[in-house]
């Protein structure tokens, strides 16, 4: 499996392979950089060309200023729905994962069964806006951050569930009979020891709540509540014309999720194929 | 006969339990009744099965079911066997094998909307790059996203352009988990590589693969954002699938309609992906 134990032919294909990868996946990136740089003349040519003048300052400070600076109250409300709904992500679904794993009962077929409906059940969207009106969340923020809790909660319990599964029990008993209430041993004894998969949950339902398009288009209608996937879609008509300003909005999405994997590769890794490889 | 209480008490599960089941399981026990209802979101008028009959009688809803079928079935096939290679190409210690890993898998962590309207561009049928790059070697080449008949694989393609990462990912942590003694034991008996891959990787990074073509096929029947930023089920409705029809039903005010089709599309995931999960799981292999 070493690389000297590849003949010349199979270096060949595998140099052709990694070059073929690093221009098809590569590209479209290198392209969204040249767009937002170009001038706006020039960006409608959609060619793949290094930028004859760079424009980054005016293109980004127009896009910034467009609609009376719609993506600043975009980005702020983005970031206020996925702080508030990775926090209670992480509170309840390490709760759900620590009862499910430590107390076996007939209870647990239940949380199960909740669980993979929770993973597979497409969400019936208009009863949900029913039900959101009746609780008067419809188009508000609160709304919007526990419907992304309730659609995020299966993924968490699970990968908590088996974090935990990993602890072993006798830190609970040397707590317990320390006199330590129930509450105290899970906030003081468990929730330290969950932190590398809390980490890896952080960033994995950060990165998707913060991309999600299709919930903020039926749950958060309205100018005062758009979220930043809301102002792109929104952009993409009203920036017809300039194209330079289309791709600026489309670097700046990109660039969040760049700096949040250059940094946090590993657990993302952890998190997405967790439960891959055992069922 | 008064029982110590447990130190892990149920109400753990309340707050969990509390918003799950009022913004989820509320909802969608809730969508069987108004599936067969005129509904304006305050009032409902009962109607019996008339929005399942007009879903399969209207030719353009009966289109966005089968072509659902189609669009999970080609990004869920080509994305578990482009994964499954890009996989091996990965872990045969090849140059910038990290960097390479990397960059495949760095799409699955970008906005769907953003790499929509990037390929938009791409795809332009006279400005776009790709046309231009098959003008040069004389290919003349199509409206991708504006040809009836082509605009949903092209969707599918930009789908598994951003999607094939993860696949390779889950294939890589497969891969990785079985033992080179199989390979050793295999290269003893003079298997070349090929038969070490039919023989050896694919029966073995089978629980991969089932992960996979699993989590696709559900991704592929529920998709949505990617095909409504790029042709938004046109041109006409040949791009439609049944969640971009749900969304036209409830923008045109067919609440009871738009119902329908989330009830319809639950029982498709439901009658394809149980079934698919029972047989996967009683072909288990034995080590």
């Amino acid at each position: 499996m070493t690389r000297n134990s590849l003949s010349v032919r199979q270096r060949n294909t595998g140099l052709i392979a990694t070059a073929a990868a690093a221009v098809i996946f590569i590209t479209p990136f290198l392209y969204i950089f040249f767009m937002a740089m170009k001038t706006k003349k020039e960006a409608a040519l959609f060619l793949f060309s290094w930028p004859r003048e760079w424009h980054f300052w005016s293109n980004l400070t127009e896009v910034i200023m467009a609609r009376n600076y719609m993506l600043l109250l975009a980005y702020m409300n983005s970031t206020l729905i996925t702080v508030g709904a990775v926090t209670l992500l992480i509170l309840f679904g390490a709760m759900v994962g620590y009862i499910l794993q430590r107390r076996p009962s007939g209870w647990n077929r239940l949380i199960y069964a909740g669980v993979l409906v929770g993973l597979m059940v497409p969400p019936a969207v208009v009863p949900t806006i029913w039900v959101l009106q009746g609780l008067h969340l419809f188009k508000t923020l609160q709304g919007m951050v526990l419907i992304q809790v309730a659609y995020g909660l299966a993924f968490s319990v699970l990968l908590y569930r088996s974090f935990i599964a990993t602890i072993p029990r006798d830190l609970d008993e040397a707590a317990i009979i320390d006199g330590a209430k129930p509450l105290q041993i899970f906030v003081k004894v468990i929730l330290p020891l969950l932190r590398p998969v809390t980490v890896t949950l952080i960033v994995v339902q950060s990165i998707a709540i913060f991309n999600d398009f299709t919930n903020p288009l039926y749950y958060l209608p309205g100018k005062e509540n758009v979220t930043v996937q809301l102002t792109l879609f929104n952009f993409q008509s009203q920036f017809q014309s300039q194209f330079n300003l289309l791709f600026m909005n489309i670097l700046l999405v990109t660039i969040p999720p760049l700096i949040v994997f250059v940094f946090f590769n590993r657990q993302i890794v952890a998190g997405m194929t967790a439960g891959a490889v055992k069922g | 006969m008064k029982q110590r209480p447990s130190p892990y008490p149920y109400w753990f599960v309340l707050p969990a339990a509390v918003v799950f089941v009022t913004l989820f399981l509320v909802p969608t026990v809730a969508s069987f009744w108004f599936s067969m209802t005129r509904w304006d979101l305050f009032t409902a008028e009962f109607i019996g099965w008339d929005n399942y009959r007009q879903f399969f009688k209207e030719p353009f809803l009966v289109q966005g079911l089968v072509n659902t079928l189609i669009y999970a079935f080609v990004t869920s096939a080509t994305k578990s066997v482009l994964g499954l290679l890009l996989a091996v190409l990965l872990t045969s210690g090849i140059l910038w094998q990290g960097f390479l890993r990397s960059v495949v898998f760095f799409p699955v962590l970008v906005s769907t909307i953003g790499v929509g309207i990037t390929f938009q561009a791409l795809m332009h049928p006279t400005k776009g790059v790709i046309n231009l790059a098959l003008s040069w070697v004389g290919i003349d080449g199509p409206s991708w996203l504006s040809d009836p008949g082509l605009a949903l694989y092209s969707v599918a393609f930009i789908d598994l352009w951003k999607g094939v990462g993860l696949a390779t990912l889950i294939y890589i942590a497969g891969l990785a988990a079985i033992s080179p003694d199989y390979y050793e034991a295999a290269r003893i008996d003079g298997a070349t590589r090929i038969q070490q891959f039919w023989r050896v990787t694919l029966p073995l990074v089978r629980p991969a693969t089932v992960t996979v073509i699993t989590l696709s096929l559900i991704g592929g029947l529920r998709s949505f954002d990617i095909i409504w930023a790029t042709t938004r089920g046109g041109p006409g409705f040949s791009s439609d699938v049944l969640a971009s029809v749900i969304y036209k039903q409830y923008q045109a005010g067919f609440y009871g309609l738009a119902t329908a089709g989330n009830v319809i599309l639950f029982l498709l995931i439901a009658i394809i992906i149980l079934p698919l999960t029972w047989w996967f799981s009683s072909r288990e292999v034995d080590l």
